[in-house]
């Protein structure tokens, strides 16, 4: 008897989707808009957060150690930086990689290189960069280095300087334009959502009110409200279905078309390799708000003509 | 079967649109009931259809209380009834044979009631090569034959017209009368208003007038008289 029931309902759901017309076309499309905007939110939250992960990722804080360091010590250090919670990573670079390096680096500056040999001695000293988790952590990791100290046979602390300090302003300064920039952004993904879910509520309210007089004749007939409202609510149901496979197909070229350009313009982000990478995540937002949309919009505009 | 017992029914702000009506209906009557626009007839209709509760008195259909009727046994109630209207008020976007069907389908019929059924009452309202139309390749009379149909598909208690033939030709019209007067021989109570004289006349049986809010005559086998 359930089942009988069941089958009617997603049979008048289907055939009200079917036969509905320019009321049916003009809700999908409605509904389509809707989706791939939430569908851009979600590309435009993962290139937000991609940018900002970049940007984080570019800021470290080196720890430079007096040329009477042993290595054990260092390593010691960095193996306590490391323990730390807020701490993502932490590289060694020895004084001789650091000269390598300075020598790679001004390959073409004969004027510096010559200075250099002069000096006879390597006048760099060996350093840790420390990557934190979050920009604002730097200041506890330096605040753990100046507060525990590791010391030398001499008794003096093996830590030459931190360049923390010269750089505070710039991480501070970072780090808020980060934390803005994720709320402004979070805020905008929020109200385009709310937006676009009230302009689908609202064409779905529109289709049932083009059907109000046959709720109405539905109800003298003798119709349950669960009889009336089943088939309404699958019709919801299957515009959200529609729109959202629609959504779904559109997104791939959208996606390969912008993707060939993000990777240039923000530094490697392709927007289709993140699309075929987190399908089965974006097909789950997009398909679930589409049947949620088309569900819980269908039984609010039904209510109403409901009433005795 | 029916009974009104000193019914008024107001609406905000507005004189009453139906005052002190007492009157009952036995089973298998076939009562008319007359009166000009805006007399009251289709609030009768109403109150006994529990589309509206009356502001005083009290309405019941056999032992029920209409006036107590929750709002969740309404379906229930209304399944006793068939109801036909001036508008047909048939489903647009469902075939002749689905609008029948969706009223059995509304009372829990199952599917092989439903084939059985629908197409001996499509044949008894002479539209069985229409059965696949929907509404819009009907003509106005097919339209009112089927909602006659839809309204008698469950053997309804009683049958409730509402101006059945308001929009129909005078041919039209004689066809409609006709399969009402045959669905009240064989045993179902009919209720119909009209302000159609020649519809009333050619019936022949109980008329009730009603005329701003009042029943001012009841004849049994009376004639329109306004």
């Amino acid at each position: 008897m359930e089942w009988m029931l069941i089958k009617r309902m997603l049979v008048s759901g289907w055939k009200n989707f079917a036969r509905g017309g320019a009321v049916s076309v003009a809700t999908v499309l409605i509904m389509t808009v809707t989706l791939a905007i939430i569908g851009s939110l979600i590309f435009l939250s993962a290139l937000l957060a991609y940018t900002l992960d970049t940007i984080k990722d570019k800021v470290d804080v080196s720890v430079y150690f007096v040329t009477t360091a042993t290595e054990a010590n260092i390593l010691a250090v960095k193996d306590r930086l490391e323990k730390l919670p807020q701490v993502k990573s932490v590289s060694y670079t020895s004084a001789e990689d650091a000269l390598v390096a300075f020598r790679e680096r001004h390959a073409n500056d004969q004027l510096t290189l010559q200075a250099l040999d002069e000096l006879g001695d390597n006048p760099l000293d060996a350093s840790l960069s420390v990557k934190a988790k979050d920009p604002s952590e730097y200041e506890s990791i330096v605040n753990f280095l100046e507060a525990s100290p590791t010391l030398s046979a001499g008794g003096a602390s093996i830590v030459d300087r931190i360049n923390y300090a010269q750089n505070k302003e710039v991480i501070d300064r970072l780090s808020l334009a980060i934390r803005a920039t994720r709320e402004i952004g979070f805020a905008i993904v929020i109200i385009f959502a709310i937006a676009s879910i009230l302009i689908a509520f609202a064409t779905v309210r529109l289709a049932i009110y083009t059907a109000r007089d046959e709720i109405g004749v539905m109800r003298l007939v003798g119709a349950s409200n669960a009889y009336i409202q089943g088939p309404l609510i699958i019709t919801g149901v299957i515009t959200g279905v529609v729109a959202a496979v629609l959504v779904l197909l559109l997104l791939w070229p959208a996606a390969l078309y912008t993707g060939a350009k993000t990777v240039g313009w923000f530094g490697g982000f392709n927007l289709a390799s993140y699309y075929t990478g987190n399908f089965a995540l974006i097909f789950f937002i997009i398909m679930g708000s589409g049947v949620l949309l088309g569900a819980i919009a269908s039984v609010f505009a039904i209510r109403k003509y409901l009433k005795v | 079967m029916i009974y009104f017992d000193k019914v008024t029914k107001r609406y905000d702000g507005n004189g009453p649109a139906l005052e002190d009506i007492t009157l009952s209906i036995a089973p298998k009557e076939f009562v008319s009931i007359v009166g000009h626009s805006g007399a009251g007839k289709t609030t009768l209709l109403k109150l006994l259809l529990a589309e509206e509760r009356p502001t005083d008195g009290t309405v019941f259909f056999e032992s029920i209380n209409v006036n107590d009727l929750p709002s969740s046994a309404l379906h229930h109630y209304r399944r006793r009834i068939g109801m036909v209207f001036q508008d047909f008020r048939l489903i647009p976007n469902k075939t002749a044979y689905e609008n029948i069907a969706f009223a059995m389908e509304a009372v829990g019929r199952t599917d092989d009631e439903i084939k059985s059924d629908v197409p001996y009452i499509l044949g008894l309202v002479n539209l069985a090569d229409k059965a696949l139309h929907f509404p819009s390749q009907l003509s106005g009379g097919e339209k009112q034959r089927i909602g006659i149909g839809r309204a008698i598909i469950n053997q309804p208690d009683l049958i409730v017209a509402d101006e059945p033939t308001g929009n129909l030709d005078p041919i039209n019209t004689y066809e409609v009368v006709e399969i009402l007067k045959k669905i009240n021989e064989l045993g179902t109570t009919v209720i119909i208003t009209t302000h159609n004289k020649g519809v009333v006349d050619a019936i022949g049986k109980r008329v009730i007038t009603i005329d701003r809010g009042k029943m001012v005559r009841d004849d049994a086998e009376g004639k329109y008289i306004l």
